[in-house]
Formats: structure tokens, sequence, C-alpha cells
């Protein structure tokens, strides 16, 4: 099946990838295919096997069973410094006795170029990066995100065939985190190399992948565009790791209709039973009070650009947030009846 | 205990005036023109100059020397490589572990002794050979352990950073693991060498007979036994210099990776 896909679209290939560590699973035959030139990201909560897959990528962990396959050439048992991949580590891993330079120009002495070509591509690198006035100091010298640009500078420099991230921003504050997450993206569009990146945060994944795929308990449950993923989730766990997900449990009956206390939604197709209706806040809008499924306002949390506010269902008690523009204030209090209504085609029904 | 500042005051100088004024009074006395330990007619450094002449002394200077450098480098070798094997097997490892440092913690004198009826039962011919071996055994264990506390504060992914960009286990090896814990390695080895220079009871249990792989310590003990002159004063103290300034540059060396 996937063997007919044009090449470009099997650049870097996982066949049913798994990892045992003594009699725990952290990978369970992950199969993946990542185009080339795209910013993928791997996304799970920790533990979720995430960073085992990016070392196995990256040669530091053999396989259990499986292939990984990059351009169709099986790279599975090549080490990892005969692999066209480089990684980037979480804690940076810079060399605390050489340089930024001599950081940056080691890989390309290992590969036994000329003096020039390392000089000008180094040079380059530090151009790009943005860190030509840090050139001759050492790692001890720099800031966390100065750091960062340096292992970045240092990986990048190999011009590899894919460059791995793992958990490149967590070390930075959140202002930084914002900037860098920017600047990666627009880095990866410059040097056209396929990035894979690892990480827990779901916004920054949202943010700056084209693709993600998303792993739980090392199995992976859902791949695809982040506008796809956060509209279509796979399953319930995806739904509520990414973004904010109210949940309403329920039933669909024969007729195909959805039924929980106060709330009747018909038209519910691929399922029967017991059901937990799935909605974004930003998809439940306030109505006329009598109008709608009756509820009270709990909590009101301003964040500047939006009001979520945190109410109860009269009828069953469930918690639902509804998020309403900042600027329409509503000039409603905390104890306050409203009135909701559901977008209808936003809504997703999971089993129970 | 007092918390008066004057008293504690009074009670670090009678400790260190304890510690160190016997060898404040050894080196003053090396300086003494006069012959007698207790009368004080000049300064000279005459001493030195009749050490200088003394082939017996020159050459047991030569064997300490010897042995030092020998079983230093040996040690250096051995010790840090052994810190690097137990760190990677550092989960199994903790009875290994004892078994590196109980060199430290035996008793020299027992040390000596075993490894004497080690040498004669496999009628190995004592000489200054063993006496580096037996130097070895318990360098080994300092070197080792202050390798290992390097290596505690050692992020193991440069190793794989090194990997990943193209480098062999082996030139990662020479090219980042090496230079990062060479403050390291040469404090332990300094203090090796330190060790090493004034060891008495293993060397001289180790040594055999006749005057060929005597070493200074030995030299010193047997010229005591006709009292002590200033020229036992003068060689105690050059022997304590070197070790004060290789123990100091230790020291210096080891304090600098925590910065």
């Amino acid at each position: 099946m996937t063997g007919s896909l044009p090449i470009n679209d099997r650049f870097l290939a996982l066949e049913a990838l798994s990892k045992d560590f003594g009699t725990t699973r952290a990978v369970d035959k992950i199969t993946l295919d990542i185009r080339q030139n795209e910013f993928f990201a791997l996304l799970g909560p920790s533990g979720c096997g995430k960073s085992t897959l990016l070392r196995m990528l990256a040669g530091f962990e053999t396989p259990t069973e499986g292939r990984i396959l990059l351009e169709g050439r099986d790279i599975t048992s090549l080490k990892p410094e005969r692999r066209p991949l480089n990684l980037m580590f979480q804690s940076y891993a810079l060399f605390p006795h050489m340089t930024v330079a001599r950081n940056i120009a080691y890989g390309l002495e290992m590969e036994r170029l000329s003096r020039q070509e390392i000089q000008s591509r180094v040079d380059e690198i530090i151009a790009v990066t943005d860190l030509v006035q840090f050139a001759d100091r050492r790692p001890e010298q720099l800031s966390g995100g100065q750091r960062q640009r340096v292992a970045l500078a240092r990986a990048l420099v190999k011009r590899p065939r894919v460059l791995l991230l793992d958990e490149p921003l967590g070390a930075l504050d959140r202002k930084l985190r914002e900037r860098m997450q920017l600047e990666l993206k627009r880095l990866q569009h410059d040097v056209g190399i396929t990035f894979i990146i690892v990480t827990h945060d779901q916004e920054e994944a949202l943010v700056m992948a084209d693709r993600m795929a998303i792993l739980r308990d090392g199995k992976l449950l859902q791949c695809g565009s982040p506008e796809e993923i956060y509209q279509k989730p796979a399953d319930r766990f995806v739904a509520n790791f990414i973004g904010t997900m109210n949940f309403i449990p329920g039933r669909i009956d024969a007729n195909q209709c959805f039924t929980a206390p106060g709330i009747t939604l018909p038209g519910v197709r691929d399922l029967i039973g017991d059901a937990l209706l799935a909605i974004r806040p930003e998809d439940v809008a306030l109505t006329t009070p009598q109008h709608g499924i009756d509820c009270r306002l709990r909590d009101i949390a301003y964040h500047g650009l939006d009001r979520v506010l945190h109410v109860t269902l009269n009828a069953c008690g469930t918690p639902v947030q509804v998020r309403v523009p900042a600027r329409s204030d509503t000039g409603h209090a905390i104890g306050d009846a409203l009135s909701l209504t559901f977008a209808a085609d936003r809504c997703a029904f999971f089993p129970a | 205990m007092t918390r008066s500042p004057l008293a504690g005051r009074i009670v670090l100088t009678l400790v260190f005036g304890f510690l160190y004024l016997p060898i404040a009074v050894l080196v003053g006395l090396s300086f003494n023109e006069s012959g007698l330990p207790t009368v004080w007619s000049g300064f000279s450094t005459k001493w030195y100059g009749a050490l200088m002449a003394n082939s017996d002394i020159l050459g047991a200077a030569w064997n300490t020397l010897i042995v030092a450098v020998f079983s230093t480098v040996i040690a250096t070798i051995l010790g840090t490589l052994l810190a690097l094997g137990l760190e990677t097997r550092r989960r199994n490892g903790t009875a290994v572990e004892a078994l590196v440092f109980a060199p430290m913690v035996i008793p020299d004198i027992v040390l000596a002794v075993a490894l004497l009826s080690f040498f004669s039962r496999l009628d190995v011919p004592l000489g200054l050979h063993t006496i580096i071996a037996s130097h070895v055994i318990f360098d080994l264990a300092f070197v080792c352990s202050i390798v290992r506390a390097r290596l505690k504060h050692f992020d193991h992914s440069v190793v794989e950073v090194s990997r990943d960009l193209g480098a062999s286990a082996w030139t990662t090896f020479w090219r980042i693991t090496v230079p990062m814990l060479l403050p390291a390695i040469i404090a332990g080895a300094l203090l090796a060498f330190t060790l090493s220079i004034d060891e008495f009871i293993i060397a001289f249990f180790t040594a055999g007979a006749g005057r060929s792989s005597i070493t200074l310590p030995m030299q010193i003990y047997s010229m005591i036994r006709f009292g002590i002159t200033p020229e036992i004063n003068a060689l105690a103290t050059i022997v304590m210099a070197v070790s004060a300034t290789a123990l100091i540059l230790s020291q210096w060396l080891n304090k600098d990776q925590f910065r």
C-alpha cells in the first residue's frame, strides 16, 4: 500500500518499529511516513515513547523489531556516526572545552573536509544563527537561548538529510520559546531540511509542525496536520490532549439520536450505545435564556483575547467551558443562569 | 562548643600549631649552620650541599623518582579506564566499587605483608619493579575515585553528540572524554605521585634486600638510626616540598572542575 507512494512522501519511513526495555514496551509497532522537507512533530505526554523513537532514528537505540528506511535505504542497524541524520539534544550537550566555533566545526572535521571548506561553512551557519559575536566564547559564557542556537548550528552545519530535535525549546523561558518557535520554522524553511521535533507541548507542535503524530504508551494514535488533529481528533485521548475539550456523557440510540439530560442531538452516525459528546469551548455559544441548554455560571477566566466561562449544566451537573471574545463584555456575574447552544457540525462523539 | 570568635581562634591556632609547628621546626633547622639540633648558629644551606655530595642519598632519590613516575603513569591510565568502566556499569557495580576502594582503607602494613607474601609465593624477585607494582595498587584507588567524582558531573550526552556528529568511539574518547576529564586525571596523577614519593611501609616490605632498590623514605629511616642530623632535616624538607607542591596543584585542579 505505502510502497506505491512517491519517494518524497516516504522520505523517512518507519515500518512497524518497536522497542522493548526489559519487559516494558516503550515503542509499539509504529508505522509512519515522513515527507521530504516537512516539519514533523512527535507529540505525547512524558513516557509515551517519543524520545525513544527519536533515539532509534538517531541510532542510539536498536529497535527490537521493525525497520527504518531513509530514501528507500535501510538504516536500521547503521551506527549513529554513519547516519545522515543529526540529533539536537534537549540538554544541548555543548562541548564545554571548546569555543562556539570549535563546537560547530567538530562535525565537519569528522568528515575530513578541507580547512577552507570547514571555515566557510562554519562562518555561514554562524551568520544564519546570529552567533557571529559569540564565535570565540565558551558555552559557559552563553545564555540559554544562545546555547540553544549553538546546538542547532552544530547539527545544521552537517547539512543532514533529517534534523531530529529533542524538546529543543524546553529549557527556555516562555517569551524566548515563542520567538524560537517561529525562528525554527523559518530556519527549517530556509535550509530545506526535514525536521522531526519531539515535544510534550501541544501548543508548540500546533504552531510549528506541518504534520504531527500523537503518541501514547508507545502507540501511534493519530497522524495528520495540526488542523486535522485539532478538528477531527481520532479518539477521546487525542481530543483531550490537544487544546481544551468539553465532554458530556450520554447515549446514542438506534435512531441516531444522542441524548443526555437536557440535551437531544439527532443525526449521529457510526456509533450506538453509551457515548461522549465532545465539543470545543469556542464552538459553544450563549443564547437567550430558556432557548438552549440551561446552565449556571461558576467562574470567569479572563485571557486577554477571550474570556472562558466555566458553567455547569443544570440537568446533569457536567462542567462545560465556553469561550467568548473578551470584547463582548456580557456583564455576567458568577451564579447567573445562562443558556447554551452547540454548533451541531462541530460535535464529535466517542465511545464512553 | 563555644560561639566566641576569640576562643574559636585560639583553638584553631592550637590545632594548626600542633599540626605544623614540628614541620616548621624541621624546615628551620635544615638551614641551621650548626650541626646541633638545639643551637642556632646562623643561616646556611650547607646541608643541602652535603646532600648533593652523598651518593647514597642521590641513588635513593633517583629510585624514588623512578618508582613515583612509573607507578603514577600506570595507575593514572588504569585508574581512569577503571573509573570510566565503573561509570558505564554503574547500576550493577556497587560490589565492584567496594573492591576498588579497598586499598584506600586497608592498613598499609597489611597490604605490605600481603604483597610481600604474594611476590615470594610467585617467586618474583624483589626490586624497584615490585615497589612500582605495589604502589600502582593503592594509587589506582585514589586516581579512580577522583576521576569518578568528575564523571558524576559529566553530561553523558556530549559523548552521544560526538557520535552523532560523525566521530567514532575512539575519536570521541580522545577529543571529548579525555579533555573534559583532564583536570581530574591530572589531579589524580599528582596525588598518586605525592603518595608514592613518601610511601615507606609498602616500599620497605617489597623492595627486597640490598641498596639497589632503596627509596628516599627508607634512606631517611636508615640514617635516623644514627641520630637526627641536619642533613636528614634538609632531605625531609625537599621531599616535603615536592609532595606539597604536587598536592596543592592537585587540590587546585580538583577545585577548578566545580567552577
